[in-house]
């Protein structure tokens, strides 16, 4: 089962376009909402059902996000989704915008409807001009057919849908430094909590979720729960974009069932280029732990197999490096990657990133001392848990695991003032 | 962050708004400004930024941030540390065509450095610099989200994937 969810356009001919989602059953769930009327809460336990967890890389349950908004609550409420996708590795939300807009739409617009919302932003990064057009020309579209705006199909449901642009801040991605930027300042997380169900854009009740997460749900309603809980595992329910990037023969974005062996979906990416051994993979985008070839080739790709041996699946973003690649250089090129990209915010991540970017720069270029491998570890271990978002756990974690598993290549560079590779 | 629901106060709001940029300008900005509840019309300050960077050949300048506050009634340490704070804003001129090079993990992967080294010698320039007859401009950029095509870059809204040297030679030839 390959394509099934978000990507069910993608066979046919201008896949992001009204008739072509259409012609696949788009719409049909909203409609069928709108028409029966059906009460919020069924929609919620819906969504609960489908064990639908946040695509983002954090794996919330969806349902359960839904279901913390207090519907009765007067004011504004909104939907806010985060299309800032930024985390090294990740090009799913890119594909969704650019291939299939509407699932995006009517997953917004059963997301207002169960919470009680009229009002809904898309959160595009900056760089995503071309999926912000296509974004825009599908909710145009959508305004025209009647879709989208004031009395939809005249139900008495009305919902809006504006699109925002970031400007280049891979924070932006974390919730509520999103909500941040939307609301016009600079994206440094808030402290929780309250969580944004209960204070989030413009202080207002608010779900945030992420694109390819909102672009599941019109399919589950149209589909039923079972249906695609059952196309995953226990505790992983549901098809799942994966990001296929690194020494692949055809790296890109496969939806398969979670829950597929590591094996088959590199498979299916064609195996490793110049056949080569698969030395390290990153399985859930770059701020997750690096696991070593021969574990992942007995992984399976959902949250628990993962987890188990000693990883997360994150976002989905599965890196893949074969032999030639030096772990050293990898990871001063990830510490690097946080070091820029911390807010500032917190101690530990503004200071601790830089602290363990310059000891891995010095280890890679050859001035390395026999005590900088514990003290990354040390530094590692101070920033994890003390800061106010989890980018500081990200870029603890790929420290403390590149140097698990790769120790040796480390203490190489350190003692012989140069690469094994 | 502090939990404030409200907008960032200005003592005194500026009432001319006609004399900030052109005409066309100002309602590329309103169309900004109509998406967001009217009180907080600081939510297009990301935008109106943009706006006034690409009319403005692609860098901001302080007049430039000044004339944003006060077209969104903002404090100008606002706009400041709004336009300090995200990549994309430029506070020097970055050349007619702003080479965003990827250098991240899935491109370094797949060979990013070569194509750094294989720009710099067409161009001799590195990162931060403008070639000296202002054509182009380098940056080197985090994951702009399109590892499948790796190594890639942007240049003006275009993504260029799985570049070669060649292929670089023949996007730079074909822009003025």
């Amino acid at each position: 089962m390959v394509n099934e969810v978000c990507f069910r356009t993608l066979h046919c001919d201008r896949p992001w376009r009204l008739e072509t989602y259409q012609s696949e059953g788009g719409y049909e769930a909203l409609k069928m909402i709108l028409a029966e009327k059906t009460p919020q809460e069924d929609i919620i336990e819906m969504v609960k059902q489908s064990g639908l967890r946040g695509r983002g890389g954090a794996g919330f349950p969806t349902g359960l996000k839904w279901g913390f908004i207090n519907r009765t609550a007067p004011g504004e409420k909104y939907v806010v989704v985060n299309s800032d996708e930024g985390e090294p590795g990740t090009f799913k939300d890119r594909d969704i915008l650019r291939y299939n807009p509407h699932a995006l739409i009517e997953g917004i617009l059963i997301c207002g409807y169960a919470i009680g919302a009229a009002t809904g932003y898309n959160y595009i990064r900056g760089e995503f001009w071309e999926p912000y057009e296509r974004f825009e020309e599908a909710v145009t579209e959508a305004r025209e057919a009647g879709l989208l705006g004031d009395n939809i199909l005249d139900s008495g449901f009305g919902f809006q849908i504006h699109t925002h642009l970031g400007s280049g801040a891979y924070i932006c991605g974390e919730e509520t430094a999103l909500l941040e930027s939307l609301e016009g300042k600079k994206g440094q997380p808030r402290f929780k909590p309250p969580f944004p169900a209960m204070f989030g854009l413009y202080g207002r009740p608010t779900v945030i979720n992420n694109t390819e997460t909102l672009a599941s749900v019109p399919d589950i309603v149209r589909r039923g729960a079972d249906w695609f809980r059952e196309i995953g595992v226990p505790n992983s329910g549901g098809p799942k974009l994966f990001s296929v990037s690194g020494n692949v023969v055809r790296p890109g974005n496969y939806e398969v069932p979670m829950g597929i062996p590591f094996a088959e979906l590199l498979e299916m990416a064609g195996g490793m280029r110049e056949g080569k051994r698969c030395k390290a993979v990153i399985p859930g985008g770059s701020s997750v732990p690096v696991l070593p070839g021969e574990i992942m080739m007995d992984v399976t790709m959902d949250y628990e197999s993962i987890e188990k041996v000693g990883s997360m699946l994150g976002s989905g973003a599965v890196i893949v490096m074969d032999d030639s690649n030096c772990m050293v250089k990898v990871l001063e090129r990830i510490a690097y990657f946080y070091y820029e990209e911390s807010c500032g915010q917190c101690t530990p991540c503004r200071e601790g990133t830089g602290w363990m970017y310059r000891v891995i720069h010095r280890i890679e270029n050859g001035t390395g001392r026999q005590e900088d491998l514990d003290l990354l570890d040390d530094v590692a271990k101070k920033i994890m848990g003390r800061t106010i978002c989890a980018l500081g756990d990200a870029a603890a974690m790929p420290v403390a695991s590149f140097i698990q598993h790769f120790r040796d290549e480390f203490q190489y560079h350190i003692d012989h003032k140069k690469c094994m590779v | 962050m502090s939990l404030r629901s409200e907008p960032m106060v200005r003592a005194q709001k500026f009432e001319d708004k006609e004399s900030l940029f052109t005409r066309e300008v100002r309602e590329q900005i309103d169309t900004w400004v109509a998406k967001y509840p009217a009180e907080w019309k600081q939510s297009a300050c990301m935008p109106a930024l943009t706006i006034v960077q690409d009319m403005n050949g692609g860098y901001l300048t302080r007049d430039l941030m000044d004339q944003v506050a006060d077209y969104l009634d903002m404090p100008p340490i606002a706009v400041y540390e709004v336009a300090s704070f995200y990549s994309m804003y430029e506070h020097k001129p970055m050349g007619r065509h702003k080479i965003c090079l990827c250098t991240n993990v899935s491109c370094m992967i797949c060979g990013s450095d070569n194509i750094l080294e294989h720009i710099r010698n067409r161009l001799g320039i590195g990162f931060g610099e403008v070639t000296p007859d202002g054509r182009f401009g380098l940056k080197e950029v985090e994951c702009l989200g399109a590892c499948g095509g790796a190594p890639m870059m942007q240049i003006g809204h275009t993504y260029y994937e799985n570049l070669t040297p060649e292929l670089v030679d023949q996007i730079l030839d074909g822009l003025e």
